[in-house]
């Protein structure tokens, strides 16, 4: 039986949101909360002396789980014939690669440190695939990020100039699909291409006749009124091409006056007017960005692999598979938004690739932990099991040198990072890895070790650098759980949570136009369009308002 | 009592629009389901299975207790079956798989199966019904006859009803249908066209030559090429396109092929227009068993554990092949009747061996079977996730009781004793 009390004695602790900076202090832990103070005699004592403590990590963006992700897996039988894993100590098998199985998931997150990971894009009438794929992703506390940037009844409704049913509509839908946030992917976009278009804009109309940056304005403001935890969580327009950053500029542009997070910034950091042209323009993005505290940001850091692209964003993906050539899936979901992927390898004698991954860093290091969080936008920039090269780079600028000798010959003259001397502490680290994303979150039992947080601990052996450091973990504490001993996981039977918000709209606040857009338009009954409580087995909710 | 909005448990489908009566613990009467959820529904009683070892009948408790005797002792096992149950008792097959070293395979092997191996080579553009409703302006049903097999696809999804962009309904749609001879899903067709057996393959890259821009004459296939260039110009035309593939396509000649070819095909029209495919999956939750494979193991179907990880190869661990080869030497039947579809040399061989069958319906399965464990029927008995033939998840209902536990909870009984677990009951 798990012990309810422990006392991790003799730690070096590191707690950013507490502004605890390397201090020797034992943390006690009671009933799955950190409490302040615990008798010696009924409680575990774990001797840590001399390891790093700090909290367990965050992850705001990573597609682990639900229709696309199984979709890729289906297509990439490859991806796992290479990275195969054996059930041990009561441990599922499962594969990696660049789409693991759900077990083998969760298993490298626990390695890592993770406690908590979010899926940041599920279609609403697909959310109980993405939930039941997550209820097999064990351990981890976990939530969804609710598609709406394409929404055909917010369009409707949005036309019609009913900016009221809108918002409750929305409000309606986060909680009727167990969201824990609003995610807007390519807004006008994903709907265009199902008329075959390639969209890419805030401020021209889409094909419904209404701006993008009218859905993106609404969305803002439900998030604002009925104080959703974590603000939109935006992909902007033009991803991955020559010149996005005028996208990324655009886009700050118009939401300054909001909180906001931008998905995956690197992708949207491009100059150059071709693929010939292709350069870094972060520095310009960062200059934007450095008035607005209010937006805030994580990498999608690309790595040199093999790796699975996937997004809502299909006219991109669709674009990707013409550029690639092989293989492309692509799923439209009636009313809400669709889904394309495509395989795509990194190289580092490639040119745009080479800029690529030396703008995720850029980004970084030039905003700071507290604004850029570590994502690879996983699988999109390579699997996040990678993360541990990332921080190699983020913490050692020789580390950096050596690679940009590696890449290609001709990237450094389109890139900064060679002028940046910027190297993250082991503080920085652990605050871009924990505290500065959860307070992103909005989560505030997360992120930090003080009374009343959630007993989620991750205990590092120091070794000779950061990075390796922060590879592996020595002991993973969740929930008051010891769930990684010595470095191996000893207890994966625990389910972990959903963390999803309630809006308080239930049905009754929806007008009966929009029940019979329902009912017309749709291919499931009202009755059966609802994620039912069966789907939450354990869970967090989050009332607002 | 009236219960509405039920779903049917019947075809991939998944209708989730039926009225089912009830009266003194038993249906009384059924709305809107086609005639075969109908008599689901209707005769749900009948034809019942008994929990029995060697044909003798005895309690649910002995048969499990009798099914992991079996289980502990067998070197490797085979575990069949899985797209008539749901997504839960999907889940404890593939742990007891995982568990005991087993090879586990489902039923798409023998209809499906090659639609997921032309995915490996060519991934899928495809689209949830709804968006058939809402937008497809041009249908083709290539090897499908949904008139009989999916006998509301037409109503519900495909050609009748009024979408948000196709407005008109019937009127706005065009309907080609595309076999080896008539059907009544043909009789209603706007074009309908002829393959000769076996050529799917040829007509369907005549269609990719043409659309690059190669000049054919004379026939392909038994189609003229004036029909095949019509039918080209139909699909260029239309604003959003959806073919729909059935088993005369992926188990005929060329099985696999034929279906890359289809999604070949529709992958290039999408550099004009909107094209996708959809697979017209036949029974419920098939579905939804390959969703479970691959997010647990990674594959869709034939996968075996006995080195401990996931392997796939179809062909080879697949159901029919194992057993004709003599490689299993015992075999977990779930919610399926092997012994009625198999190839006869499969089946011959799996006469042999001790079999396992849960099963709430008494099958030729059940009736050769070693070892019957009765379950609860799933969308009447006891509810769970399907997943529709487009992929999206529906909660199937309960409406009445059974004495019988569920699929999942029998299969995680077996696993708490194969583990040494307790579990209470
Ligand atoms: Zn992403």
């Amino acid at each position: 039986m798990p012990n309810d009390s422990l006392i991790i004695k003799g730690g070096i602790v590191y707690d950013p949101l507490n502004g605890v900076k390397g201090s020797i202090k034992d943390i006690y832990v009671k009933d799955g909360k950190i409490v302040e103070d615990l008798s010696e005699e009924a409680a575990e004592v774990i001797d840590v002396t001399g390891m790093i403590v700090a909290p367990a990590n965050v992850d705001i963006h990573s597609h682990i789980a639900g229709p696309k992700v199984n979709s890729a897996r289906l297509m990439r039988p490859e991806d796992h014939l290479r990275d195969p894993l054996r059930r041990k100590n009561g441990l599922r098998s499962g594969c990696g690669f660049s789409v693991p199985t759900t077990f083998v998931t969760a298993y490298r997150y626990l390695l890592l440190g993770y406690g908590t990971v979010m899926d940041p894009a599920v279609p609403p009438l697909k959310a109980r695939h993405a939930l039941e794929e997550l209820e097999d992703t064990p351990v981890l506390d976990k939530g969804i990020y609710i598609l709406m940037g394409n929404n055909n009844i917010l369009y409707y409704l949005l036309k019609k100039g009913d900016k009221k049913s809108a918002k409750l509509f929305a409000a309606w839908l986060l909680k009727s699909a167990g969201g824990y946030a609003i995610k807007v992917v390519n807004p006008g976009g994903t709907e265009s291409f199902k008329w075959g278009k390639i969209f890419n804009s805030l401020s021209d109309d889409t094909i419904w006749g209404i701006k993008p940056k009218v859905v993106v304005d609404i969305l803002n403001e439900v998030a604002c009124e009925f104080k959703l935890p974590h603000p939109v969580h935006l992909h902007t327009y033009n991803i991955g091409i020559p010149g996005s950053y005028k996208a990324a500029l655009d886009t700050i542009n118009a939401f300054k006056d909001n909180r906001l997070h931008l998905a995956h910034l690197q992708y949207f950091c491009y100059g150059g007017d071709s693929w010939a042209t292709f350069r870094s323009e972060s520095v310009k993005v960062v200059e934007a960005l450095s008035n607005y505290e209010n937006i805030t940001a994580d990498m999608g850091q690309v790595i040199f692999v093999d790796t699975t692209t996937m997004t809502a964003d299909t006219p991109w993906e669709f674009t990707l598979h013409k550029l690639a050539g092989g293989r492309w899936s692509n799923s439209d979901v009636e009313l809400e938004t669709g889904s394309g992927i495509v395989p795509y390898r990194y190289r580092m004698d490639n040119l745009v690739n080479s800029v690529q991954w030396a703008v995720g860093l850029e980004i970084a290091l030039l905003l700071g932990p507290w604004r850029v969080f570590l994502t690879t936008d996983h699988p999109n920039g390579g699997p996040f099991y990678f993360y541990p090269e990332v921080i190699k780079w983020l913490t050692s600028a020789d580390a950096r040198k050596e690679m940009i000798e590696k890449i290609h010959p001709k990237a450094k003259k389109r890139i900064y990072l060679h002028n940046i001397d910027r190297e993250f502490s082991l503080y920085e680290m652990i605050t871009m890895l924990s505290a500065a994303p959860a307070k992103a979150l909005g989560l505030k039992e997360k992120g930090h070790l003080g009374a009343g947080a959630d007993a989620d601990i991750a205990i590092y052996k120091p070794k000779g650098s950061v990075a390796e450091t922060l590879s592996r973990v020595e002991y993973l504490i969740k929930d008051g759980r010891v769930v990684v001993r010595h470095g191996e996981i000893v207890d994966a039977s625990y389910i972990g949570r959903i963390i999803r918000v309630d809006t308080g709209v239930d049905d009754s606040a929806l007008s009966n136009e929009v029940r019979e857009l329902f009912d017309k338009f749709y291919s499931v009954t009202f009755s059966n369009y609802k994620v039912e409580d069966v789907y939450f087995k354990r869970e967090v909710v989050k009332r607002v308002v | 009592m009236k219960v509405e909005n039920v779903v049917c448990p019947f075809c991939g489908c998944l209708c989730d629009d039926v009225i089912v009566y009830v009266e003194d613990g038993a249906i009384k009467g059924v709305e809107k389901a086609c005639s075969i959820g109908r008599s689901l529904f209707l005769k749900h009683r009948e034809d019942l299975s008994l929990p029995s070892i060697d044909g003798r009948e005895t309690s649910i408790d002995e048969a499990i207790n009798e099914a992991v005797n079996i289980l502990r002792d067998k070197k490797h096992v085979l575990i069949y079956g899985l797209s008539s149950t749901s997504i839960e008792a999907q889940r404890k097959a593939l742990e007891l798989a995982d568990l005991i070293g087993a090879s586990i395979d489902q039923t798409t092997s023998i209809c499906h199966g090659p639609t997921s191996l032309a995915i490996h080579q060519t991934g899928i553009p495809t689209c949830t019904l709804g968006e058939v409703k809402n937008r497809a302006d041009v249908v083709v049903f290539w090897g499908s006859n949904p008139l009989e097999a999916h006998q509301r696809h037409y109503e519900r999804y495909s050609l009748i009803p009024k979408g948000m962009f196709v407005t008109e309904g019937r009127r706005g749609r065009k309907l080609v249908v595309v076999d080896v001879r008539p059907t009544p899903s043909s009789r209603a067709a706007d074009i309908f066209i002829q393959v000769r057996p076996g050529e799917d393959y040829e007509v369907l890259n005549a269609l990719r030559y043409m659309l690059k821009g190669g000049k054919l004459d004379g026939e392909v296939g038994g189609v003229k090429v004036e029909t095949l260039k019509s039918l080209l110009d139909i699909m260029l035309s239309a604003k959003y396109g959806v073919i729909f593939i059935g088993m005369g396509l992926t188990m005929t000649r060329g099985k696999y092929h034929n279906v890359e070819a289809a999604l070949s095909l529709a992958i290039e029209l999408n550099s004009h227009t909107r094209w996708s495919v959809v697979a017209m999956r036949g029974h419920y939750n098939v579905s939804g068993a390959g969703m479970v494979l691959l997010w647990q193991t990674g594959f869709p179907m034939a996968v075996n554990f006995s080195l401990g990880y996931p392997r796939y190869s179809p062909g080879e661990y697949s159901a029919v092949d194992l057993l004709r080869r003599k490689e299993v030497d015992a075999v977990l039947v779930i919610a399926s009747d092997p012994v009625a579809n198999f190839p006869r040399e499969a089946v011959r061989n799996l006469l042999s061996l001790p079999i396992i069958a849960i099963d709430p319906k008494r099958s030729l399965t059940t009736m050769v079977a070693k070892v019957v464990i009765p379950t609860a029927k799933v969308g009447i008995e006891t509810e769970g996730t399907a997943y529709r033939m487009d992929g999206v998840p529906i909660r199937v209902k309960k409406i009445l009781n059974s004495i019988y536990p569920s699929d999942e909870e029998v299969l995680d009984r077996i696993i708490a004793k194969i583990k040494g677990e307790e579990r209470n009951a």
